[in-house]
């Protein structure tokens, strides 16, 4: 690992912001600010505002923190102060450039992981704080401009990628015929109505990592599993408008999912390796419907591939050889406790593995998450400079490749390795399963 | 003379009555302030909250080292749990106190040696002294700090100063005498009207978040 | 509907086709579809390397394979259909008959409430509509979600893009570029969103969930938006031979119903949808969340007293009007729940209740352990199947048409109620 010298801070221009901001009046900040604080908060929020005894104890959760050389601007009740801090002092009399600057913090530097609420001997959850804060900008229409977009994706298309409806079924069965060279009987069956499980994936999948899904079409195959993908739109699980606070487009997102699954009448819904994606199904989305939490039986990929192996649906012919680490996904870790599961998955499908520290709920954040990669390229390099921490944790490994089931995890890390010239590749879990199981008929 | 006579009659008589009244009364209020908006706006709090989370939450918080930031700081650690302990602890226990207490409505329980209540009473204020200098020297904690927090160490170490004056009679004794009931007073009155409001609503955040972590997302939250 | 009063309703039992025989014929055979009178059974089965058919009771379709085959359905009239791809080309394919447009793709095929009208959304050259019993619209767009067909089948609708959008273009899309478009004529108004939409009886107005702005939902009519904007809304539909729209609203933090635009139901809920007329369209019935977490159905904006904790669906009043059912979901165990009586029994599955001509009775198909039967009032058929369609009632509801599978074979039967729940 280098560590690059141009450490200083580009200029970021973002055009959502910009424009956004450009158009705000005094009037409609106070009013916004004063609705969200008054109408949509509440106990938590004074809780967190009034209990916060300023101790900094929080710092150190933060990869933020830790790799901007602690700077206390960036530590979670840092980024509170800067923001909602500064907004109770003025009595919600801020500017459009302070409110700017307060998405810029909220949705920039803030990954939502939650780290800090395990580090806070309150449990003051940060993040929280720093959506409500989103939420404001939201209202305000001061969003950064990429992750706009992709909301605006979710709200014409239902997905986060403007796939078209075509696209995703031919998609699917373009991954089903090239399948069937491997497996000639296999299939990706659509709508099947009644089949115990549903499949969903993000849009990104189709878009541009179809091979993901042939990679679960053959081990669907292989466990013989009753299985089916939507056709229709819901079959996306992703969810950005979580993270830009437009909490109605997030509880609209989710209706279509669980609606087609109710449709689908299947038992349990799996879902591919996307830790936000999960988050938004398993604890937030349901939430905004009314729901305590998921309807349906809602699995990640870690826990399928765990029930897979542990009942023998599939086995492994020959444990992957090259020397492997995990970087645990904070929304499937610290946000439904599958790591130990993900460790019994890699032992038994890789032979060489090798922990990062800190690791399971404590992991470091990509740095991704939150939607912080979806803000696009003006923040990029911001993005990895602000987690050399986990460039040095991962660098320490010596592994050769770095397994992470999440896409955000993926986007983040690949940036990572890549700026800080880490020699280490991304793979997801379906993909080394792909290699080293057992198939039916081997072509 | 007379002064002082009229002045500790105040902070004894009813001035102690206010103090009372305004924090319970005002802990009272703001728990049910705190209770009224998650009742009206945030219920399904309710349906997230598990005993069995809740406590394990707080059982890893209470414990000095029983949580992995715990560990990371163990000069905090040590001084945050000696610190509250004897700041609790030291005034319910020390005899002078349930003597008074004894006189005004016959009940009494176990009191502390003084030599333990007086070392007691240092680190308190040791532990305010250890506060205040990490307020001005850890970048992090400067960076947070507002004029209130500064105000706070004062008004919780002045009544362990005073009342450390006072028994070891230094300075003016009863000067000291007034100033320290007096400056008790202050620091419960503001106990729920500044962030000695902690002190109230530490419970519900941690067993909240603890809960959260448990039963929802079945992770450690320590 | 077909008339099942002319479907065979003698009671007996009929084998209509073993499917373990068609397994040896065909290198897969796909899951199976039944007629609605249960005469017929019919796979997708595939016969070659990408060569694929339609076997209906044993026999195949046609002579020629398709390329692709996918999504058979039979219409409530009884037509076979399925999407199938020739030559590069897709098409709409009904018992055997290919539609004469062809389509770079087609795909979610509707069907009106009588099965005469079929309509699908397409894709050709890159722009975007639907086609309605073979006929495309004229006019194309860039993109097209949420199609809807008019309950008579005369109408189809959808939401479409009409202007060109940038790629990251946040401040075009905010300006709105989509509408609904009317048979392939879109409305003269822009919105930022145009979702889920529902025509009226004769498919002379459509009513769509639109979003103004970012922030403010409300419904359209022709095109034309509700005074009122609300923090969010759901599908609207038509009161039944009016002109009025009745939706889904959520107001003060709170989800009721509103009626062109002005709020009917005096209680809010945590969660309101698939709201839904009476037959006699005097009754609105709705699944609610009274409390967060917790699920029933109200009527008239009463709520049943009885809640259940994760998932009430498919509703359905009884041809009188006097009496609602639907499943309902807790712990991973479906139940039924009838005007706020939640059954007994509960299984790994339940589908939609179906009523007996005179309201009577209700029925529906469950799974239990990998088995299917019927549960009827309240109680569950002692017979066991390894498939089950949806039981239909006989006219004079005495009977019920069990549509089974057991030992790979397909049966037709019509059994009497009295043996079934006796
Ligand atoms: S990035 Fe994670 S640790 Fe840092 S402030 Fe946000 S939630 Fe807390
Ligand atoms: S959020 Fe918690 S840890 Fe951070 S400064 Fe506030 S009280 Fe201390």
């Amino acid at each position: 690992m280098t560590n690059p010298s141009e450490n200083k801070k580009p200029m970021v221009l973002d055009e959502g912001l910009e424009k956004g901001a450009a158009k705000l009046t005094q009037d409609r900040i106070e009013k916004t600010i004063k609705q969200v604080l008054e109408g949509e908060t509440g106990a938590r929020f004074k809780a967190y505002v009034e209990t916060c005894v300023h101790c900094g104890l929080c710092s150190d959760a933060c990869h933020v923190y830790l790799s901007l050389d602690r700077d206390p601007k960036y530590s979670p009740a840092g980024k509170v102060k800067r923001t909602i801090g500064e907004i109770i002092k003025r009595n919600g009399k801020v500017d459009a450039q302070f409110i700017k600057e307060a998405s810029v913090v909220a949705s920039t530097e803030c990954n939502l992981c939650k780290r800090c609420a395990m580090y806070c001997p309150f449990g003051i959850d940060t993040a929280y704080m720093m959506l409500i804060v989103r939420r404001i900008c939201h209202k305000l229409g001061v969003t950064p401009l990429y992750i706009q977009d992709t909301a605006h994706s979710h709200a014409a298309t239902m997905n986060q990628m403007w796939v078209k409806e075509d696209e995703w079924i031919d998609t699917l069965q373009w991954q089903e015929e090239d399948a069937r060279e491997e497996i000639p009987n296999l299939r990706i069956p659509l709508d099947k109505v009644g089949a115990d499980i549903m499949y969903s994936v993000i849009a990104p999948e189709p878009k541009f990592q179809p091979h993901l899904i042939y990679d679960m079409a053959i081990i669907m195959n292989t466990a013989g599993i009753n299985w089916t993908m939507p056709s229709e739109p819901g079959w996306d699980n992703s969810d950005m408008a979580m993270f830009t606070g437009d909490n109605e487009l997030c509880a609209r997102l989710k209706k279509e999912h669980f609606d087609l699954a109710a449709r689908l009448k299947v038992k349990k819904i799996v879902m591919g390796e996307c830790g936000h994606a999960f988050r938004s199904v398993y604890d937030v989305g349901n939430r905004m419907l009314g729901w305590r939490m998921h309807p349906f039986n809602t699995i990640h990929a870690i826990e399928f591939y765990y029930d897979l192996l542990k009942t023998g649906k599939i086995k492994i012919r020959e444990k992957y050889k090259k020397s492997v680490t995990l970087h645990d996904p904070c929304n499937v870790s610290r946000g439904r406790g599958l790591h130990d599961k993900a460790r019994w998955v890699i032992n038994q499908i890789c032979e060489d593995f090798t922990e990062m520290y800190p690791n399971r709920e404590h992991n470091y954040c990509c740095n991704a998450g939150g939607g912080v990669v979806n803000c696009g390229p003006p923040y990029k390099i911001k993005r990895v400079t602000s987690n050399r921490v986990k460039a040095e944790q991962v660098a320490k490994t010596g592994a050769e490749i770095l397994i992470t089931p999440c896409h955000n995890c993926h986007s983040g890390m690949d940036d990572i390795l890549a700026y800080y010239n880490i020699e280490m590749h991304t793979k997801f879990i379906c993909e080394i399963i792909n290699e080293v199981m057992v198939k039916p008929e081997e072509a | 003379m007379n002064n002082f006579n009229t002045l500790y009659n105040l902070v004894t008589g009813p001035l102690v009555w206010l103090t009372f009244l305004v924090f319970i009364g005002g802990s009272v209020y703001k728990i049910r302030q705190l209770f009224s908006l998650v009742n009206n706006k945030e219920k399904f709090i309710y349906s997230y909250m598990s005993l069995k989370f809740s406590l394990r939450s707080l059982a890893h918080w209470v414990v000095p080292f029983a949580t992995v930031n715990w560990r990371k700081h163990p000069v905090m650690t040590v001084m945050t749990f000696l610190f509250h302990f004897c700041l609790v602890l030291m005034p319910l226990f020390l005899t002078a106190h349930v003597t008074i207490i004894h006189e005004a409505w016959g009940i009494r329980w176990v009191t502390l040696p003084d030599g333990i209540a007086d070392t007691m009473t240092m680190i308190v204020i040791a532990g305010a002294l250890f506060f205040l200098i990490r307020r001005f020297t850890l970048r992090e904690v400067r960076y947070l700090s507002v004029a209130s927090d500064y105000v706070l160490v004062a008004i919780v170490a002045a009544p362990f100063v005073t009342g450390f004056l006072a028994y070891h009679h230094i300075l003016n004794y009863q000067l000291m005498l007034i100033l320290h009931i007096l400056s008790g007073e202050i620091m419960l009155m503001a106990i729920p009207f500044t962030r000695f409001s902690h002190m109230l609503y530490a419970i519900f955040t941690r067993t909240y978040i603890g809960s959260e972590f448990g039963s929802v997302r079945h992770a450690r939250d320590w | 509907m077909a008339d099942s009063a002319n479907w065979d309703w003698g009671t007996g039992e009929k084998l209509i086709s073993d499917l373990d025989e068609w397994k040896s014929s065909f290198n897969w055979v796909e899951e199976p579809y039944v007629s609605p009178d249960g005469e017929q059974i019919a796979s997708i089965v595939n016969v070659d390397e990408a060569e694929f058919n339609v076997c209906v009771n044993g026999e195949v379709w046609r002579e020629d394979i398709y390329d692709k085959a996918w999504h058979l359905r039979y219409t409530p009239d009884g037509r076979l259909t399925a999407l199938v791809n020739e030559n590069d080309e897709w098409t709409v394919a009904v018992d055997g008959e290919s539609w004469e447009n062809t389509f770079d793709y087609a795909w979610n095929p509707i069907f009106s409430k009588d099965g005469g009208t079929i309509a699908v959304s397409f894709q050709k050259d890159g722009e975007y509509g639907m086609a309605r019993n073979d006929a495309p619209w004229e006019e194309l767009f860039a993109n097209l979600n949420c199609p809807e067909l008019s309950p008579d089948g005369t109408k189809t609708a959808a939401t479409v893009q009409i202007e060109d959008l940038g790629s990251a273009d946040i401040f075009k899309f905010q300006d709105g570029v989509f509408t609904a478009a009317d048979d392939g004529t879109p409305w003269d108004s822009k919105f930022v969103n145009v979702w889920w939409k529902s025509f009226n009886h004769d498919g002379s107005k459509l009513a769509a969930e639109i979003r103004l702005n970012l922030y403010d939902y409300t419904i359209a009519v022709n095109g034309e938006p509700w005074a009122k904007t609300f923090a969010s809304v759901w599908k609207p539909i038509f009161r039944p031979g009016t002109d009025s729209v009745v939706a889904p609203v959520k107001a003060a933090g709170k989800w009721t119903i509103a009626e062109d635009g002005n709020i009917i139901w005096d209680k809010g809920f945590v969660q309101l949808w698939q709201q839904m007329f009476s037959p006699d369209g005097k009754k609105i019935a709705a699944i609610v969340a009274p409390s967060f977490g917790r699920w029933t159905v109200a009527v008239d904006g009463i709520a049943w007293s009885a809640t259940i904790g994760d998932m009430i669906t498919e509703m359905v009043f009884s041809p009188d009007s006097s009496k609602v059912a639907a499943i309902a979901l807790e712990d991973e165990k479906w139940t039924l729940i009838v005007n706020g009586s939640l059954w007994q029994d509960t299984y790994d599955m339940a589908y939609q209740p179906v009523f007996s001509p005179d309201s009577q009775m209700v029925a529906a198909k469950v799974e239990k352990n990998k088995k299917f039967t019927f549960a009827i009032n309240g109680k569950t058929w002692n017979q066991k199947f390894d498939y089950v369609w949806d039981p239909v009632f006989s006219p004079d509801g005495k009977n019920i048409l069990a549509r089974t599978v057991e030992d790979g074979k397909y049966y037709r039967r019509v059994i009497p109620v009295n043996e079934m729940i006796g």
